[in-house]
């Protein structure tokens, strides 16, 4: 069985608490906050304002950029601002608030369950409706999917790489969506080859979701082109470049994006929405997230319309338990502890996670023993302990140039570190002004 | 008694050949130095901190024996004095300059401002900023982890335990400005020093709006404009929900003072007011009402006591 060839860790997976529950529909909430920045890139800008009346699917907010993506409103009802709201982590940002009034959809979207197989749309007509629909990378990044279907001139793609590894611990959103969806998923993934003028995808799944590799090779078998390549369990795989490392062993240059080596990447959940975007009219407003954790009482998949507070979907899987010590926002391994459980859910959010106090404690950081652990475990190749001193120094050229900003955030440094050097931490404070320094410096 | 002879001559004629081919190759590749350059070295603190935007003292010193004036090069460490100095040494006038100190403006203390989240991350203003608002819901607030406290050569910031905020010594802070590029939330500022260290400035930088900013910290500015309207030299503009007063306009009247609702604004080693009549001393625009102030009594007293004094008055008064 394959998989990536540079570094990785193995952690508890821990999917066990939410893995196979139905996904579940969290109930509208009575005032929705549509945060402008749900993706990488310009913010969005709003194109309502005070006292409209907005329904479900109507574009509230376009594209700020080349980089950037359509927001378009959950709910229907009426605007009361556009004002700042706190984010998970307490900062302000840019927001639409509609106050809820029923629930009455755009005439034009189907939301009939019917398959629908046959997509008839041009390449082109295909990439406009997707770009349209606002949709970004579902496995977190946010990165806007439209910009990955036209490659730069001179490069051409050779293969769609379905990432459902969903390697992270504890999440099971994507595992739920391929066993629900997958059907769907697969009508997603002819549209992308379509678009893209290729003719041959990967699926890649870890090989802890048994049931899902068996159901999606059943139906590959009923699709030309397309293959499901069961991988063996190692953290980051469901990283881009880990992913087409282990599915078609090609490597990524250092700064370049998957296109170089013919790459498309995207996740299931983000096909799901291509999907439904194009055959269904529907835009993404809405997205599968887990909510587990060791001591929460209904543990599950959840699909909530962006702009619902977490603390809605909290509430749903069964409250905060007394001995919470941390609410991560995303998995263990990437996902960030947050203070604000009234932050709306929005396109990044793939899981939260409740951690209790034992589990959530932090261990007191030793001296490096310069046992080379880090440098091991990089996916990336990189030598962690080295990027967290020159952060700590504040040497910022130094960090430059020994390629931070390959550095993926995966946190296997971290995690294997025998001597719990907060490694991560500084590689990523660091990488931020880095990058800050790299984007001045092109802009002179 | 051959071989002594023999070895004593070798190694002699050996060294007498290596001393002169050093002296040779010395004279040969001889670096012409200014010699003022040490001269100016020896004036200088010696500190290499690079307050003074050079990577050292000597760097500083090469610097001022290139220079045609001493106009924009300042060593902040040693002032006024050790530029003159140098400018005895040179034969050049010093730039004037004004005494700087290091004032932190975030007045939330742990009373003031409620706890919203426990972190028991790495230990770094840095690294917390780039993760979270903090561990209060003041997103523009001191942070309390000390990178300040690290950065400083001089040991004249320190953390207080009671109100979780640095605290800078008048007397030590050198103005070398390594804590100001160290605050990741840019909170500390260098102001000028004032006459008797008297200074008013707004101890808050806060740009959520009024209530939001309470909401996160009872001492924070409400950008309410009060200040500004008092002002009557127009050092006060209020930006972004947040009131800031110019130091090179502000004539230390503290009429902003009496005026702000949250004493958000502090006024630091003035005397104590006389309590009865604390508005009419100040007459329109007085030159230096510092000195009017009826009883010079112990002024240079440490800043904590009489800035502790006032806001509490004022909060009877309401």
């Amino acid at each position: 069985m394959k998989t990536f060839r540079i570094g990785g860790v193995h952690p508890q997976d821990n999917k066990h608490y939410s893995a196979h529950k139905q996904i579940t529909a969290v109930p509208l909430p009575k005032k929705a906050v549509i945060p402008l920045v749900q993706h990488i890139g310009a913010p969005a800008k709003p194109l309502v304002v005070k006292g409209d009346k907005v329904l479900v699917g109507q574009l509230i907010a376009e594209a700020g950029g080349f980089v950037s993506a359509n927001i378009h409103s959950p709910v229907s009802g009426t605007v009361t601002k556009v004002d700042t709201a706190k984010d998970a982590w307490g900062m302000s940002m840019p927001a639409i608030f509609i106050d809820v009034e029923g629930d009455e959809w755009m005439p034009e979207i189907d939301r009939t369950d019917t398959l629908n197989t046959v997509c008839k749309l041009e390449a082109k007509e295909i990439i406009e409706k997707v770009k349209q629909a606002g949709i970004v990378g579902l496995g977190g990044a946010c990165f806007p999917t439209h910009v990955k279907l036209m490659p730069p001139p001179g490069k051409t793609a050779e293969v769609l790489i379905v990432n459902g590894v969903e390697c992270e611990p504890y999440l099971t959103c994507d595992h739920q969506l391929m066993l629900e969806h997958g059907e769907e998923i697969m009508v997603g993934i002819q549209i992308l080859m379509k678009a893209l003028g290729i003719s041959r995808a990967v699926i890649g799944i870890e090989k802890n979701k048994p049931d899902a590799i068996e159901h999606m090779q059943r139906l590959a078998s009923h699709t030309l082109g397309v293959s499901v390549e069961p991988l063996n369990l190692r953290y980051p795989q469901g990283g881009e470049k880990q992913l087409i490392d282990a599915c078609i062993r090609r490597q990524v240059p250092s700064g370049a994006l998957p296109i170089e080596v013919g790459a498309v990447v995207d996740n299931v959940a983000t096909i799901y929405a291509v999907y439904e975007a194009v055959q269904k009219n529907k835009p993404l407003i809405s997205r599968v997230m887990t909510v587990t954790g060791k001591e929460v009482k209904n543990p599950g998949n959840y699909l909530v319309r962006f702009g619902t507070p977490l603390a809605d979907v909290l509430e749903l899987a069964g409250g905060i338990p007394e001995n919470t010590g941390k609410i991560i926002g995303g998995g263990p391994m990437m996902g960030r502890a947050m203070n604000n459980t009234d932050m709306p859910c929005n396109k990044r959010m793939s899981g939260a996670l409740l951690l209790n106090r034992e589990e959530s404690k932090r261990c007191q950081p030793e001296n490096c023993i310069r046992c080379g652990k880090c440098v091991q475990a990089c996916p990336m190749g990189l030598e962690p302990y080295l990027l967290s001193k020159l952060s700590y120094l504040e040497r910022w050229d130094d960090m430059e140039k020994h390629d931070v900003m390959d550095c993926i955030d995966c946190g296997c440094c971290q995690f294997t570190c025998p001597s719990n050097r907060p490694l991560l931490d500084y590689i990523r404070a660091g990488k931020a002004t880095v990058g800050g320094i790299i984007r001045a410096r092109a802009q002179k | 008694m051959n071989l002594i002879l023999i070895a004593l001559i070798t190694l002699g004629v050996t060294g007498l050949l290596a001393a002169l081919i050093l002296y040779f190759v010395a004279q040969r590749f001889k670096v012409e130095e200014d010699p003022r350059i040490d001269e100016v070295v020896e004036v200088l603190p010696g500190a290499n901190c690079g307050g003074c935007g050079f990577a050292g003292c000597r760097a500083l010193a090469e610097a001022c024996v290139k220079a045609d004036s001493l106009d924009g090069l300042l060593c902040p460490v040693g002032g006024q004095e050790v530029m003159k100095q140098v400018g005895d040494i040179l034969g050049l006038q010093p730039a004037a300059a004004e005494p700087m100190v290091a004032v932190v403006r975030c007045n939330g203390t742990c009373a003031a401002r409620p706890r919203t989240s426990e972190y028991d991350g790495t230990r770094s203003c840095k690294i917390v900023n780039s993760l979270y608002v903090g561990e209060t819901g003041c997103a523009f607030g001191c942070l309390g982890c000390g990178d300040c406290v690290n950065a400083c050569q001089f040991g004249a910031i320190k953390m207080n335990e009671e109100t979780g905020l640095p605290e800078v010594d008048d007397d030590k802070c050198t103005s070398c400005g390594a804590c100001v590029k160290a605050c990741p939330r840019h909170i500390i500022e260098l102001r000028k020093k004032g006459p008797k260290n008297r200074r008013v400035f707004v101890k808050c930088v806060s740009k959520d709006k009024g209530a939001i900013a309470r909401k996160n910290c009872l001492n924070a500015c409400i950008g309410c404009g009060k200040c500004q309207k008092e002002c009557p030299f127009e050092a006060i503009t209020v930006e972004n929900n947040v009131a800031y007063i110019d130091w090179q306009k502000c004539r230390l009247c503290r009429k902003c003072v009496a005026v702000c609702p949250t004493g958000a604004i502090h006024e630091v080693n003035f005397p104590p007011k006389p309590a009865p009549k604390p508005v009419e001393e100040a007459p329109q625009p007085a030159p230096k009402p510092a000195e009017e102030t009826p009883k010079p009594v112990e002024e240079p007293k440490p800043e904590t006591a009489p800035q502790n004094v006032e806001p509490a008055n004022k909060e009877e008064k309401q």
